[in-house]
């Protein structure tokens, strides 16, 4: 593990940067021989390294141009070789991207690992190897981490068949009492579940936790109880109509018109779509919504998990997200689902008539003060949750990057990075509003970025309407002429991430000229974040620990996948 | 017992008790009520054990807290404020399956989760329900092609009610749960179901290639569960 920042941080960490972005040229001179080849993807130039030489390559892209955030790890496998993707940018400044691509051998797919560089690869890798089966030489831990530890084969790649039958154990569960003593040495140690199935855990998630008395020793998030095959699934879909459905899917908890929005940015970019105007007001108003919605829920889920507060608070998030909901279900139709983004701009305009549902939005805005103002006293000057809040899962801003941290969970550590503001897109631009950080790097800190987040969404939502409202009448251009059957040119490759509700969500197209993607690979926020629980929790108490859960703000759906 | 002197407000309006305020003149309607004329004047019912236990258990359902995927989103606002399920006697959620006697199945079950949700169904005491929530539990919904969803919630544990949706609106869970409440009150029980998903000692599994395989990275005690993605319905 090196988590050390280079000596003197200021004095080496840019070469490459230039007024008008990155200087390719200038990074594959810094990285020399490691390099055997170079691809242009549609958002980045990818560097083709040689994979025993992966970690050069990336210690000297880290410390020398300054790229810290490893936002994804995308493994595939060609009909002559597999490769993995690290799709690197800068927290400074996301819009400086590069790629490294690793081939490495149909016969003997072994690549260096990239986990002593960033962090955060520990567990995409190991996704890697279990979907896709590529083996990380010198990595820490490779096992499966989605599947069952007895899962035959490798289900996303080019061998696999779906026809064999499988074997799942229920082992770690048959009897938790029966084997206390996890350690040899240290036989004071005592092994607990928390999960899959807890009130705490925010969905399956399945925690193995390991108590040196009241203190948390070690911990170990076990994901994959919601592994749903979302990957799989859009690379059976046309791009045009049967993907769309499914980002609803990933981040369920109303935030699905954000998570539309990642597939819509990056499919439009990789296909050379142009939105028009009004369309990405109303994208812009609707995803503000769903990020009110899912901030709301974090916020009741985590009264209830902190001080208990299933009658109030609860209660309270519950009531504002109906009203969210009914907005939304004014606009695309379904409370939850809404389906609601096409390529090329929306399903359809708003609803008739507009004026009531201009009202609606406005009482709901109007009132927005008030609660807010009510939450602060319920929660935030509440004393119990002081005492359980501050001070408590404490994750510090470079781990934070170290593990890829983005959303709420990077701002509440001082992060000030938020792509709708450092990689524009939507209407975001234009529109008056500020990106909320927050020093503490505690429980509390992060809560309270959300509930400040609220309030900004609300002023952007705010402008919308207003912007809308006026909006002259025969330019409300919905939608873009899109084909009928999108057939994006062979062999093209972009990673597009927006701001969803919990951080950057990513989307990684490879093209084959068909109208089904290749490869669809996505990167979610909450896999990332989840990473960093350890790091909050480990020498705490459990109940801190499940604190910081809740204050992550993860989603099954969308750690799985 | 009477008393001489009535007390007076300020203004001289007498003060009543306040049972004689409520009950006001003549008798109360509440003594009137429609379950009253059912009776005529006895005071008493005649029924069966049997069918007061299923009337008495069809009225107070004791929910398990159990969330899986996106419906249980909608399944708790189903529990919360508005839609509130506790008004139709389906309680409020129990965070551990030994005091329940609902489950809501509320998402995608997939491979490495169903043999712990067996585990948790198996924990509840009899008798017990199942409501399963959403296009997931009745045949996988949109998922049903992915190499490791199980194909519906009855593929591993008998349900007795299937709403439909994706997810369901918290009006349709309502009404499902009604359903049941009325089937119990009724006495009618569960469908006996086909249950191709069972857990077993590993040790008991019929020797195949795959067996063999695992033969050394699993014990012969261990609990475990087949799956098979093509050969499920
Ligand atoms: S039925 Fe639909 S909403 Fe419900 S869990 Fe399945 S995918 Fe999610």
């Amino acid at each position: 593990m090196s988590l050390e920042e280079p000596d003197d941080p200021l004095a080496t960490r840019d070469v490459g940067v230039t007024e008008e972005g990155v200087d390719y040229d200038a990074l594959a001179d810094l990285l020399g021989d490691t390099v055997i080849d170079r691809e242009s993807h549609v958002n980045a130039e990818g560097f083709v390294v040689r994979p025993d030489e992966v970690q050069d390559a990336l210690f000297a892209l880290r410390d020398e141009a300054g790229f810290d955030h490893c936002a994804c790890v995308t493994a595939q496998d060609y009909d002559d070789r597999y490769e993995s993707i690290y799709h690197l940018r800068k927290y400074d400044d996301p819009t400086q991207e590069v790629s490294v691509v690793v081939p490495s051998p149909k016969s003997d797919p072994v690549s260096q690992t990239a986990e002593p560089v960033y962090r955060t690869a520990d567990w995409h890798e190991r996704e890697a190897y279990d979907l896709v089966g590529i083996d990380y030489e010198g990595h820490p831990d490779m096992r499966r981490i989605l599947l069952p530890e007895t899962w035959q084969g490798h289900p996303l790649s080019q061998d696999f068949s779906g026809e064999e039958p499988q074997v799942v154990t229920l082992r770690e569960h048959a009897n938790p009492l029966a084997d206390d003593k996890r350690s040899e040495d240290d036989p004071d140690t005592m092994f607990i579940n928390i999960g899959p199935h807890h009130p705490a855990t925010h969905g399956v998630l399945h925690v193995e936790t390991v108590l040196d008395g009241e203190q948390i020793a070690h911990v170990e998030p076990d994901i994959g109880y919601l592994h749903r095959c979302e990957e799989q699934m859009c690379q059976q879909g046309t791009y045009r109509h049967q993907i769309m459905p499914y980002p609803d899917r990933w981040d369920y908890v109303s935030a699905g018109i954000l998570n539309e929005w990642a597939y819509a940015r990056a499919a439009e970019d990789l296909a050379d779509i142009e939105v028009p105007e009004y369309a990405q007001v109303i994208r812009t108003m609707s995803a503000e919504m769903s990020r009110i919605a899912a901030h709301m829920l974090a916020l009741g889920t985590f009264a209830l998990d902190v001080f208990g507060d299933f009658t109030a608070v609860f209660q309270y998030a519950f009531r504002d997200r109906e009203v969210v909901q009914d907005l939304l279900e004014d606009l695309t139709g379904q409370r939850l689902m809404f389906n609601y983004l096409r390529l090329g701009g929306v399903a359809w305009d708003l609803p008739e008539p507009r004026e009531e549902f201009f009202e609606k939005t406005r009482d709901f805005l109007d009132d927005m003060p008030e609660k807010l103002k009510e939450y602060h006293n319920l929660v935030t000057s509440n004393e119990i949750f002081q005492m359980r809040c501050v001070d408590t899962g404490i994750l510090p801003p470079e781990e934070a990057k170290q593990y890829g941290a983005t959303g709420p969970v990077a701002r509440g550590s001082g992060i000030d990075y938020d792509l709708r503001r450092d990689d524009p897109y939507g209407y975001y631009s234009e529109l008056d509003w500020d990106v909320v950080t927050e020093d503490g790097c505690d429980n509390y800190a992060r809560v309270l970025c959300r509930m400040q987040e609220v309030e900004q969404s609300a002023r952007i939502i705010e402008q919308c309407v207003d912007l809308l409202e006026d909006w002259p009448e025969d330019e409300r251009d919905i939608q873009a002429n899109v084909p009928r059957t999108l057939r994006p040119d062979p062999d093209t490759e972009i990673y597009r991430a927006v701001e969803a509700a919990k951080g950057e969500l990513g989307i990684y197209i490879r093209s084959d000229g068909t109208d089904k993607p290749a490869r669809f690979k996505i990167r979610s926020p909450c896999f990332s974040n989840l990473q960093t629980l350890p790091v909050m929790s480990e020498g705490e108490f459990v109940p801190d620990m499940i604190a910081s859960l809740g204050s992550l703000d993860i989603v099954l759906g969308e750690v799985d996948r | 017992m009477s008393s001489d002197n009535t007390r007076t407000t300020k203004h001289g309006a007498e003060i009543e008790s306040t049972q004689e305020a409520r009950l006001g003149e003549g008798v109360d309607s509440r003594f009137n009520s429609t379950l009253r004329e059912a009776f005529g004047s006895t005071p008493f019912i005649l029924t069966k054990f049997d069918q007061f236990m299923n009337w008495v258990r069809g009225s107070s359902m004791f929910m398990l807290q159990f969330g899986i995927a996106c419906c249980s989103i909608e399944m708790i606002h189903t529990y919360a404020i508005k839609h509130d399920l506790d008004r139709f006697g389906a309680g409020v959620p129990r965070a551990s399956p030994r005091q329940a006697d609902v489950i809501i199945v509320p998402g995608t079950i997939v491979s490495k989760f169903a043999p712990r949700m067996k585990r948790v169904y198996d924990q509840m005491p009899e008798p017990k329900f199942v409501v399963s929530m959403g296009s997931c539990t009745i045949s996988g919904g949109p998922f049903q092609e992915g190499y490791n969803v199980v194909k519906g919630a009855e593929e591993v544990i008998p349900v007795d009610i299937h709403v439909p949706g994706c997810p369901p609106r918290p009006e349709a869970l309502i009404y499902g749960v009604a359903k049941l409440q009325e089937r119990i009150a009724n006495g009618e029980s569960a469908p006996v179901t086909v249950k191709p998903y069972e857990l077993e000692q590993f040790g008991d599994l019929e020797q195949d290639e795959l067996v063999d395989k695992l033969a050394d990275q699993i014990d012969e005690e261990d609990l475990v569960m087949r799956y098979n993605w093509s050969d499920s319905p």
